[in-house]
């Protein structure tokens, strides 16, 4: 008698459901599951494999120094995140991630009032479940999160990001308005670890945190971040419930911000049409965090999307 | 992929316990079940010792553990036909964990049986390298004890994660050349198959009436888990060994360390 080879994990990833629809006391169209694989990605042979959701990222104020070949998909919608959100969803996206960019004191440093006012239009004009995304200004972002999650109260939204240094808000206001949280790690799995150990303390649900480990573009240290992912992935499988949580990899705002996206043909003709490149490079980039374990991506662009959701049906079969 | 504790306390030779089974007292067991429980325990050892041989204490014993748990037991008995109406209380009171026989040895009149029950309702068996001829004094005797009850236990259909082995502690005391024994017998049974068996001992042993027993213990179990040992029967209530534990994990690289990870065992 030979042993079965098919690996039998001891544990699963939690599976969290963001959105709440008026049935579950929200206003939202529909709701979104990230996370519940019992083994690796895309192994469906083994066991159950939960496909990467795709989130699109929303600014709430017009993305100046976006390319023009990222801001030409959407036109004259980039101007208003509400016409910009319906735009990704046309475009394929499950979620909408907010990023408060404008509300970041090096930028504009919009009033936590504004932030607000464009959560509740979004609530109010939009039926994708929503992520909220902090401007990434710890003090500011302590500011912005107690009132927006307030605003968003009963929408069950996800709500980033909590860091070992600065947790304490994040998880208290997304306790008490039954908010999901991400909890943020840089490219460490112990320290994404003792985030959680750290939130969890505070009371708050293992079940209710997604893990964000950082991300990087190809090019640029994706394999330190998906090794990393890979690792708290084997652990959580194997039954660490610090572990057990999915994974969110934020591609888009890191694509975007590197020579191979943002240079232009005119600039460096041998690289090709940009074009073409731009969203590819971000299509990668997804591609292989999706493999690595990644549970949702985040994305700018509607090629990329296209590409990484024809990749994930290829790869899920 | 951290080390199984098998909580020791549920046992007769307590004097609470063994009052508690004679006075049927279930307080005292809900007590010790809520106290393992909180020291991090994964399977409550549930054992008579002199208390009584009476099966229905034994059944009322093993029942009123399971009213007040939710871990797996370690139904340790040494008589092989008292398992049987424990493992029916189990099926009908606890019918989706894997709880574990303790114990067979290598005698084939309690080894056939007891793999057969095994088999029969779904749990893992310990297995003591003990035979006709007593308890080895040496690491040969104990592995060639080892693969017979392993070889016997994979051939009756239990995959080598429900198999656990026991190379018999002794006390540090009395023999103490055979504390070593122990250690290299535990790293010859991680190559007996791969993926290995789990290595348990009964940890109390190795520093029965010593002075600084826990100390002896902690050290003890820590050197055994760098051998290869994955499971033991101990007091989960001893903070300090369980740390110790902890911190073993992370020295193995079974558990991801974090700054908070004696929290993280809880």
């Amino acid at each position: 008698m030979l042993p079965d080879i098919k690996k039998a994990w001891g544990g699963k990833i939690n599976a969290v459901t963001i959105g709440a629809t008026a049935a579950e006391g929200g206003t939202r169209g529909y709701t979104v599951q990230v996370g519940g694989s019992a083994t690796l990605p895309f192994l469906n042979f083994e066991g159950e494999t939960a496909r990467p959701v795709i989130a699109m990222e929303i600014w709430d104020v017009y993305p100046e120094d976006w390319p023009d070949v990222l801001k030409e998909p959407f036109g004259d919608a980039l101007k208003d995140p509400v016409a910009w959100a319906k735009k990704c969803i046309e475009m394929g996206a499950d979620l909408i991630c907010l990023r408060l960019m404008g509300c970041n004191p090096d930028r504009e440093n919009r009033p936590v009032a504004d932030a607000v006012r464009v959560v509740k239009a979004l609530l109010a004009g939009m039926p994708a479940p929503l992520i909220i995304w902090g401007c990434g200004n710890a003090e500011k972002d302590n500011e912005l999160f107690p009132a927006v999650a307030e605003a968003a109260a009963g929408e069950n939204c996800l709500l980033g990001t909590a860091t070992e240094d600065n947790y304490k808000t994040l998880t208290a206001v997304c306790t008490a308005y039954k908010h999901k949280l991400i909890g943020e790690s840089p490219c460490d799995v112990n320290i994404a670890k003792q985030v959680n150990i750290l939130v969890a303390d505070m009371g708050f649900p293992m079940s209710d945190i997604v893990i964000y480990p950082t991300s990087g573009a190809l090019g640029y240290g994706l394999e330190y971040i998906y090794s990393v992912m890979e690792r708290a992935r084997l652990a959580g499988l194997k039954g660490d419930a610090m572990l057990a949580q999915p994974m969110v990899s934020d591609i888009g705002i890191e694509v975007w911000g590197v020579k191979e996206a943002r240079v232009t043909e005119a600039e460096v003709p041998e690289w090709g049409s940009q074009k073409e490149r731009a969203p590819l490079w971000e299509a990668a980039t997804a591609g292989v965090y999706c493999a690595g374990g990644a549970d949702m991506v985040i994305l700018r662009h509607p090629r990329a999307v296209e590409t990484v959701k024809k990749t994930i049906a290829g790869l899920a079969g | 992929m951290g080390i199984i504790l098998i909580g020791e306390r549920i046992n007769g030779s307590f004097k609470d316990v063994g009052r508690a089974i004679q006075e049927k007292d279930a307080s005292v067991i809900k007590e010790w079940v809520q106290k393992q429980e909180a020291g991090g325990a994964n399977y409550l050892d549930v054992n008579m010792g002199a208390a009584s041989r009476k099966t229905e204490d034994w059944v009322w014993l093993v029942k009123t553990t399971l009213e007040y748990t939710k871990l797996p037991l370690s139904l340790d008995c040494n008589k092989v036909e008292m398992f049987r109406p424990a493992l029916e209380v189990c099926r009908e009171m606890a019918p989706d964990k894997i709880h574990l026989l303790n114990s067979t040895t290598a005698e084939d009149h309690r080894l056939g049986p007891l793999v057969e029950m095994a088999a029969e309702f779904n749990t893992s068996l310990l297995g003591v390298v003990m035979d006709e001829r007593g308890s080895p004094q040496d690491v040969d005797r104990r592995v060639e004890l080892g693969a017979k009850i392993f070889g016997a236990a994979f051939e009756g259909g239990l995959e080598p994660d429900r198999i656990f082995l026991d190379p018999i502690v002794m006390p540090v005391k009395f023999m103490q050349e055979q504390a070593k024994n122990v250690l290299e017998a535990i790293q010859q049974f991680t190559m007996l198959s791969d993926p290995p068996p789990h290595i348990s001992i009964g940890l109390s042993n190795v520093a029965s009436k010593t002075t600084e027993r826990k100390l002896i213990n902690r050290t003890f179990l820590v050197m055994a888990v760098a051998m290869g040992l994955d499971a033991a029967i101990v007091d989960v209530c001893d903070e300090d060994l369980v740390n110790a534990v902890a911190a073993a994990e992370l020295v193995m690289n079974y558990e991801i360390y974090s700054d908070g990870f004696l929290k993280a065992r809880q």
